[in-house]
């Protein structure tokens, strides 16, 4: 049974693993039934309509609005595309693995309908190299669908194509930034593109392109087929919906708890996930994935749950995936952490994310080896102003949202760890992680 | 000479999706025509350039198959070996250099030797948090330079949920304590099932536990 703060549209009945199957998703959850209604009787126009009614918000980061984003492909005879970004590799985030695993064909059905709105012709899935068992799933369901006529050409004698693809990245964060997964499935390095043209006009080989997460996409077969007035029954006004929240860290339950946007921060972290380990309390969180800033406890717990009320204190939504920090986490040690994955992570198109990730990384070295002075802090401070914006992706604004906010909020532990860096007993704190004293063993 | 070379794009495929040649990006991997190797200089084994071929068509662009047909190479030879790299240029008609950069952006694509079994170790925040650097050094200890274990640390794998983790041929497992990573490696040696208990595949869903 389900937590009863929990509000399962997308994961009803996943825990069944018949769900899996085709017959399962038929018999469970009424499968396929709002694509066949979609295919046979309703326009683009009037898909497109309920999907921009709905306002529904993107999963994958940004927030954008589905619907809005869709109409903004042009008309005409041009070949267009659709592609799902299944490149979930925000630190955090863990909640489309979930929804692939367990409900693929919920994503495919959705992305049928979706491509019915944006007239796309051929679809992708760009997945993750190490989901390769989410992906073994994904094709096993893709040629169920494909047998069962949903998917192919002439689908159920509308006179329609669709061909829908299962691509594999093999390991690259940045992979999940639209165009770059875009060069990604053009088979070039993943390096972003310029915006604009944006891949609605100019995207997948040079045709219009709509992308969408791997949620959002999930959530377009309930929409089309309850209406966009029952969507926005849940949630707030300008977050409506469910949202599948990972949360990790220091909490008893880690895990995907699907919830209404909206919630209080605090029931999530402590109804859903148990709260802190005995004897410990929170002492900040990631809202949104490592790329958000960090919210202390005490601004950030009785917040709503919603785009809008996270990025009014100054962090956001993204990705919906809560990191919790309890009282033993070293700050400077997770900044470290942090700025470490997007310096491994960064293509290196720009100087600003290139440069600034790397030396980031040198002076918080500095810092928790004991070797800083007062005024690196101010330097880091100042290289995370001149990354944000100055970018062709967000990348470099990912670290350094988060780092810029660790800086600024718990500056005096960032004090305490360059003056005392006897606190620091692990010489090999930086190759080996956090000491036992200041790092965190959960 | 190759007429799709010629005119510098590719002529619509089985599917007829046009492909706008005047927006293509980036490098041309097909334009230095003499570096393209002819399939019968690499001795290509026809299983992979049969699977190469119907991966490529699957895309409107054949070169749209690169990642593939490289995870493909290294199936077959354990890595991206420099001659699974000109075969599958061959068949691809670009030129292996491009493979090239494209095999050595990505993490999981090897252009050295790695051994026959992967341990990915996460050790990013939430597994960090938890253990995982611990639980990283227990793997490598455990593998003591066997040449069969390839072990490293990873960023973010998306198991946040089961930190700390591992992910041991591209299957996840955790929570795993650092005493379980000889347990995995023996089991891998045996051929045994690895920690069944740990699989990710047979977890339920948190919200019901």
């Amino acid at each position: 049974m389900a937590h009863r703060l929990e509000k399962r549209v997308l994961l009803e009945h996943a825990e069944d693993p018949a769900l899996r199957t085709l017959e399962g998703y038929r018999r469970l959850a009424g499968g396929y039934e709002t694509l066949e209604r979609s295919y046979k009787d309703l326009e683009q126009d009037e898909v497109l309509k309920e999907l921009e009614d709905s306002g529904l918000r993107g999963r994958g980061g940004a927030g954008f609005a589905m619907g809005k984003k869709a109409s903004f492909l042009p008309r005409g005879d041009m070949a267009k595309y659709l592609g799902c970004n299944a490149d979930e590799s925000e630190p955090g985030a863990f909640k489309d693995r979930e929804l692939m695993q367990r409900n693929p064909h919920q994503l495919i059905e959705g992305i049928a309908i979706a491509a019915l709105a944006a007239d796309a012709g051929h679809a992708f899935i760009f997945i993750r190299g190490e989901y390769a068992a989410q992906a073994d799933i994904l094709d096993q369901a893709v040629a169920e669908a494909y047998e069962a006529g949903y998917l192919g050409t002439n689908i159920l004698g509308c006179h329609r194509d669709l061909e829908l693809v299962v691509h594999r990245g093999a390991g690259a964060y940045i992979c999940g930034e639209e165009t770059a997964l875009l060069d990604a499935l053009e088979g070039k390095r993943g390096n972003p593109r310029l915006k604009p043209p944006f891949p609605a006009v100019q995207g997948l080989y040079g045709g219009p392109t709509l992308i969408n997460n791997v949620e959002t996409l999930s959530n377009v077969p309930h929409i089309v087929r309850k209406g966009a007035e029952w969507f926005k029954g849940f949630g707030t006004e300008q977050s409506p919906g469910t949202k599948v929240v990972s949360i990790s860290g220091g909490v008893k339950r880690p895990g995907n708890y699907e919830v209404e946007l909206g919630i209080p921060t605090r029931e999530l972290i402590y109804d859903l996930a148990g709260g802190p380990q005995e004897g410990h309390e929170i002492k900040a969180f990631f809202p949104g994935g490592s790329s958000s800033p960090v919210l202390k406890a005490e601004e950030g717990l009785d917040l709503p749950y919603s785009f809008e009320a996270m990025a009014e204190a100054g962090s956001m939504l993204g990705s919906g995936s809560i990191i919790v920090c309890d009282d033993r986490v070293s700050i400077p040690h997770l900044a470290l952490r942090t700025a470490r994955f997007y310096h491994h992570e960064s293509c290196g198109k720009c100087a600003p994310c290139r440069e600034g990730t790397n030396w980031t990384v040198k002076m918080l070295e500095r810092m928790v080896r004991g070797e800083a002075t007062p005024l690196d802090l101010d330097i880091v401070s100042s290289v995370q102003q001149n990354i944000i914006g100055h970018c062709l992706c967000v990348l470099g604004d990912s670290m350094a949202m988060p780092v810029g906010a660790m800086v600024r909020k718990f500056r005096e532990e960032f004090e305490a760890v360059m003056e005392n860096p006897e606190l620091v007993l692990d010489p090999h704190a930086v190759v080996q992680g956090a000491p036992e004293t200041l790092g965190a063993q959960v | 000479m190759n007429p799709e070379t010629e005119r510098g794009f590719d002529a619509p495929n089985e599917h007829h999706l046009p492909v706008d040649p005047s927006v293509s990006r980036g490098r041309v991997p097909d334009r230095a025509e003499e570096e393209i190797p002819e399939l019968h200089e690499v001795d290509c084994p026809p299983e992979l350039q049969e699977r190469i071929e119907t991966l490529m068509g699957r895309y409107p662009d054949r070169r749209s198959a690169s990642i593939p047909a490289l995870w493909a190479v290294q199936e077959r030879y354990g890595w991206c070996t420099p001659e699974g790299i000109r075969q599958a240029a061959a068949v691809m008609r670009v030129t292996p250099a491009y493979l090239e950069s494209v095999a050595s952006f990505y993490d999981l694509l090897h252009t050295k030797p790695v051994g026959r079994h992967r341990i990915e170790v996460c050790t990013n925040i939430s597994c960090w948090m938890r253990g995982g650097d611990r639980l990283l050094d227990a793997f490598k200890a455990a593998a003591d330079g066997d040449e069969d274990f390839w072990v490293t640390g990873f960023e973010c794998l998306g198991a946040c949920d089961i930190a700390p983790m591992a992910s041991i041929n591209q299957r996840y497992y955790g929570p795993l304590e650092a005493a379980e990573a000889g347990t995995a490696i023996e089991q891998l040696r045996g051929e045994a099932e690895v920690l069944p208990e740990k699989a990710l595949a047979k977890r339920g869903l948190a919200g019901d536990s």
